[in-house]
């Protein structure tokens, strides 16, 4: 308990407030316009679900396919909430709340017959499972079917960010906690760790559920944030653009996950004007990066202070 | 080596935060550059989907906006249009609205669906910047999420509820139908907005739904829902949606011996409706639009002349709609006499239009009061169209 | 009675894609486990050489399906050279990273080339029809049907019967022992890619034949659902995909036909969910223990 106040952390810490305080000063100052706030929205809520399938792929090594399934049942949570019951930054919260309950649950329902599978087959399985989540969406009346819903803007910019330093510290504890590296020892050889008596099963659970609970939180976010849901937004293409960025970033990275989430946004708001080339660039730049560098760009390890301040000492060391 | 690589990816982070930088530095210098020294060069923003899913309508409309463009600078104007995609996708709108607000233009046509659109409206509004939508048609999508319109919002196409409502009205009283299927897109809220508001007239003027079905965006088989209908005791059937998807269905209703009356909405109005169904199983086709070149008048033929010079294709009524918001923003803002974001606005809210979509004013809900049409279709080409106005209480 | 012959025929026409499809998943995944996501591209790409030979060059239904068949045979053995060569020892998602950037890549590509909107298929073979009391098949229906059979037959001859067949059947097995026994195991692969992505071209005009619709997207749900198919019938197993491939085209032309297709696409999955938890190696497949 008392290393809570490591040196590491505290710097951690001392990044989060200065980082806040940066974006506010950039913001109040008029350098970061609407349209960098936006991005900066749109990145918020990428890092959320990026991070919550690497606690899936990345730490416990089970590929789904199905994570725009919780992104749904979050936003659409919200969007009633916020639609029918209360409004406002309440409505947000009862609806993070409910979205959160709601994805546990139909996780818990989803994980207990597919984690069984491996590899590949769970892949697909999980792409079914998160298809019907939202073919069931589309049907209800509740939701508006098709038409989605129109919602009023209730989530600032602050929140995402707060929400995105809690997710992160959820999962980074997560993962550095025992079950965690009961998570990691089921990534690294499953059979290893049954013979070691880890009961994979609940493992394997009990990080999907988890992972689905914090995607579900990015997805009412969204559906505070930008003004509109409809199923079709949630398809299996969703859950492959978030898959995209975690391996991209390096799979059980979680600052690999953050950089290529800014990335990802940048590149895209950078390449507005080749808007007729832009995904064929976005294509082929999956192609080389995955042929170039396979392990994504930070592979399996974290950026840190301690490193930074290894790579800083080793720099002086040649430089002398 | 390894020392090595972690420089060169650090070296390339910098290189793309500093190209970033440079990007965000010329994008917040145009607007105020533009302002004050090219103060006659009149900025229109035209947001559309050009890629991604329903890429097909955003470029439709693209063409004909920029046609629109075009021949206001041949008459002596000065307007540059500035591009925007959002690549089908919402999110995507919604910064790009926020960055068209950046860009100082005078006015922004698009997008073309009403997803996009609704996403848009909230911030363009904020940022006082006239929209004029030409095909979001979905109900209520003027007004905010407490019921009151945006200010700076408007559309030229019709609500949804309308035109259901008016082809309701035409098949019960003039084609003297009482029975139906519907076979609705499940993946638009257009087909929604059209089924619940045919549904409605329908029978509160006595007639029967005798069954309702869905197909989504892209599908192409059709066989097994028409199969079905075929038992089935109706006759007339609906299909609210677009071409795309509606000539596949006529082609293959026609091939399996469904010959009763088709009716449709003005998703039919294209070319490519003829290439997919066949022109000979274009028969008994009825479909409601606000654009028809039957009887054209001389501006609109010579929108239909100029459009095939330009693009050597016929416009379709996307093309149309567009057009007719471009040119409705580009007059407004010659009345109005500045590009003063208020000045434009109501200039377009007192408006007069005499479009090639027809001629309309704006009602308080800034939609178009303009008379519904419907086409009836013999082998393919435009036979007739007669105005219908539904008896909604 | 009547209505459930015509569905069974619905259903096989629809189904004899997904097999064709399939085929190609199966394959490459049986020798290279990878999910190839950028097959169902190719099946585009596929269906718009098809729409190209026919409308510019003016050819006929034949000579169409062999020139796309070798087009998509070329592109496919390309792309595998290209993006899948280098990452023969990456981990699979790596892999499938790669062919999400190639599909995104095709279909942006051929957004920009043909333009984003549908095109129409010209119908390059007279489509008459055929009553069998009242249930009635069109010649289009037959010709799909029977073009997908020989292509099974040929493909399951080539397979089983000649010498490259029987490399691709231990390359599949196992690719080290594979080449010790003086396999070329990258002629092998290309090999399989183009033979893949030919099937895949075959179904691409097949389908504007069909349906004479053709878009840059249409191979996305396509693609999924043969996948799907592959699963279904056991992944890496050829009679596997063909059964999958039918079954899935008849399950959902009977759920669309008797109940309503909002729910076609979710009864797909369920079954597929089904299926993979009660025999998780496919309908076909063998159950294989891990060995400690």
């Amino acid at each position: 308990m008392k290393n809570w106040m490591k040196k590491e952390n505290l710097l951690w810490l001392g990044l989060i407030v200065l980082s806040y305080a940066v974006l506010n000063i950039l913001i109040s100052a008029g350098i970061i316009n609407n349209v960098y706030k936006t991005v900066l929205m749109t990145i918020g809520i990428n890092i959320i679900l990026a991070i919550s399938l690497n606690l899936i792929i990345g730490i416990t090594g089970q590929f789904s396919l199905g994570h725009a399934g919780f992104m749904i049942i979050g936003a659409y949570s919200c969007g009633v909430m916020l639609k029918s019951f209360v409004s406002g930054v309440p409505g947000v919260f009862l609806g993070i709340i409910a979205g959160m309950v709601i994805s546990a649950f139909v996780a818990l329902v989803v994980a207990i017959p597919t984690l069984r599978l491996r590899g590949d087959y769970l892949a697909i399985a999980t792409l079914g499972f998160g298809e019907i989540i939202r073919i069931v969406i589309l049907n209800m009346k509740i939701t508006n079917g098709a038409a989605g819903l129109i919602l009023p803007k209730a989530v600032s910019w602050h929140m995402i960010f707060w929400a995105v330093v809690i997710c992160t510290i959820v999962v980074v504890n997560f993962g550095r906690s025992a079950h965690g590296r009961a998570c990691i020892s089921v990534r690294e050889d499953e059979i290893a760790a049954e013979a070691m008596g880890i009961n994979t099963t609940q493992y394997k659970i009990l990080a999907f559920v988890l992972g689905a609970m914090i995607a579900s939180v990015a997805g009412a976010l969204y559906a505070g944030a930008f003004y509109v849901i409809k199923p079709d937004m949630f398809t299996y293409s969703k859950s492959i653009d978030i898959l995209v960025l975690v391996v991209f970033g390096g799979m059980g990275s979680i600052t690999g996950s953050f950089i290529s989430s800014t990335l990802v946004s940048l590149l895209n708001t950078v390449l507005q004007q080749f808007s007729s080339v832009r995904m064929i660039v976005y294509g082929l730049a999956l192609v080389v990066i995955m042929v170039f560098r396979p392990s994504g760009l930070l592979g399996r390890k974290e950026l840190t202070f301690s490193g930074l301040l290894k790579v800083l000492k080793k720099g002086k060391g040649a430089a002398q | 080596m390894k020392t090595m690589k972690k420089a060169f990816m650090s070296a390339l982070a910098i290189m793309m935060a500093a190209s970033l930088a440079a990007c965000g530095d010329s994008s917040s210098d145009t607007p105020s550059g533009s302002d004050n020294s090219g103060s006659n060069t009149v900025k229109i923003g035209l947001h559309f989907e050009l890629t991604g899913e329903v890429a097909d309508y955003g470029n439709a409309e693209l063409k004909g906006a920029k046609l629109a463009i075009k021949q206001a600078n041949e008459a002596g104007g000065n307007y540059e249009e500035v591009i925007y995609d959002n690549k089908s996708d919402t999110t995507e709108a919604v910064t790009l609205a926020a960055q068209l607000a950046n860009d100082g233009v005078a006015g922004v046509v698009g997008p073309a669906t009403s997803g996009s659109s609704a996403a848009t409206y909230q911030i363009k509004n904020d940022a006082k910047v006239t929209v004029i939508s030409p095909s979001a048609t979905q109900i209520g999508v003027t007004l905010d999420p407490s019921g009151n319109v945006y200010n700076y919002v408007f559309r030229i196409c019709f609500e949804d509820s309308y035109q259901g409502a008016a082809m309701a009205q035409y098949a019960v009283d003039t084609l003297a139908k009482g029975k139906v299927i519907i076979y609705a897109d499940n993946s638009s809220d257009y087909a929604k907005g059209l089924t619940e508001a045919f549904t409605e007239q329908f029978k509160k003027l006595g007639g029967t739904i005798v069954a309702t079905d869905y197909y989504s965006k892209g599908d192409t088989d059709f066989n097994s829902v028409l199969t079905k209908f075929k038992d089935m005791d109706y006759d007339v059937l609906y299909i609210p949606g677009y071409y795309n998807e509606a000539g596949l269905i006529i082609k293959q209703a026609r091939e399996m011996g469904i010959d009763c009356e088709i009716i449709g909405s003005d998703g039919f109005d294209s070319e490519s409706l003829i290439d997919l169904a066949g022109a000979s199983n274009l028969n008994k086709v009825y479909y409601t639009t606000a654009y028809t070149t039957v009887g054209a008048s001389d501006a609109l033929q010579a929108f239909i002349d100029a459009y095939k010079a330009e693009y050597n294709e016929e416009p379709s009524m996307f093309s149309a709609l567009a057009y007719d918001s471009t040119n409705l923003l580009i007059q407004a803002i010659e009345k109005a006499g500045s590009t003063d974001s208020d000045a434009v606005r109501s200039a377009v809210e007192n408006i007069e239009f005499d479009g090639v979509t027809g001629s309309f004013s704006f009602d308080e809900t800034h939609t178009p009061i303009k008379s519904v049409l419907v086409v009836t279709l013999v082998d393919g080409v435009q036979g007739d169209a007669v105005a219908v106005s539904p008896d909604v209480d | 009675m009547t209505q459930f012959l015509q569905q069974m025929i619905n259903g096989l026409s629809l189904g004899s894609i997904y097999a064709l499809v399939a085929l190609g998943y199966t394959m490459v995944y049986g020798i290279i486990k990878l999910i190839n996501f950028a097959h169902g591209d190719i099946y585009m790409l596929g269906a718009y050489i098809g729409f190209i030979v026919t409308t510019k060059l003016g050819l006929g239904f034949f000579p169409a399906l062999v020139i796309s068949m070798a087009g998509c045979a070329l592109i496919g053995v390309t792309i595998e050279r290209i993006a899948y060569k280098p990452l023969r020892n990456a981990t699979r998602i790596t892999a499938l990273i790669t062919a999400i950037g190639v599909s995104y890549f095709l279909e942006a590509g051929t957004q920009r080339v043909m333009g984003a909107g549908v095109q129409t298929f010209p119908n390059v073979l007279a489509n008459e029809t055929i009553m069998f009391g009242d249930v009635r098949i069109s010649t289009q229906q037959i010709v799909i049907f029977s073009v997908t059979i020989v292509l099974m037959v040929a493909l399951t001859f080539l397979v089983n019967k000649t010498k490259v067949g029987r490399a691709m059947r231990a390359v599949s097995v196992d690719p080290d022992a594979a080449r010790l026994m003086g396999v070329n195991v990258d002629a092998t692969i290309s090999f399989t890619f183009a033979i893949g992505s030919a099937l895949a071209g075959a179904a691409g005009v097949l389908v504007g034949l069909y349906y004479n619709s053709i878009n840059p997207l249409m191979g996305m749900l396509p693609g999924i659902k043969a996948f799907i198919a592959a699963v279904f019938g056991g992944i890496g197993i050829i009679p596997g995909a063909m059964l999958g491939g039918f079954f899935i085209g008849v399950v959902e032309t009977l759920v669309a036909g008797y109940w309503s297709s909002l729910w076609k696409d979710a009864v797909v999955y369920l079954i597929l969910i089904v299926i993979l938890i009660v025999k998780p190696a496919g309908l076909l497949g063998k159950n294989v223990k891990e060995k400690v």
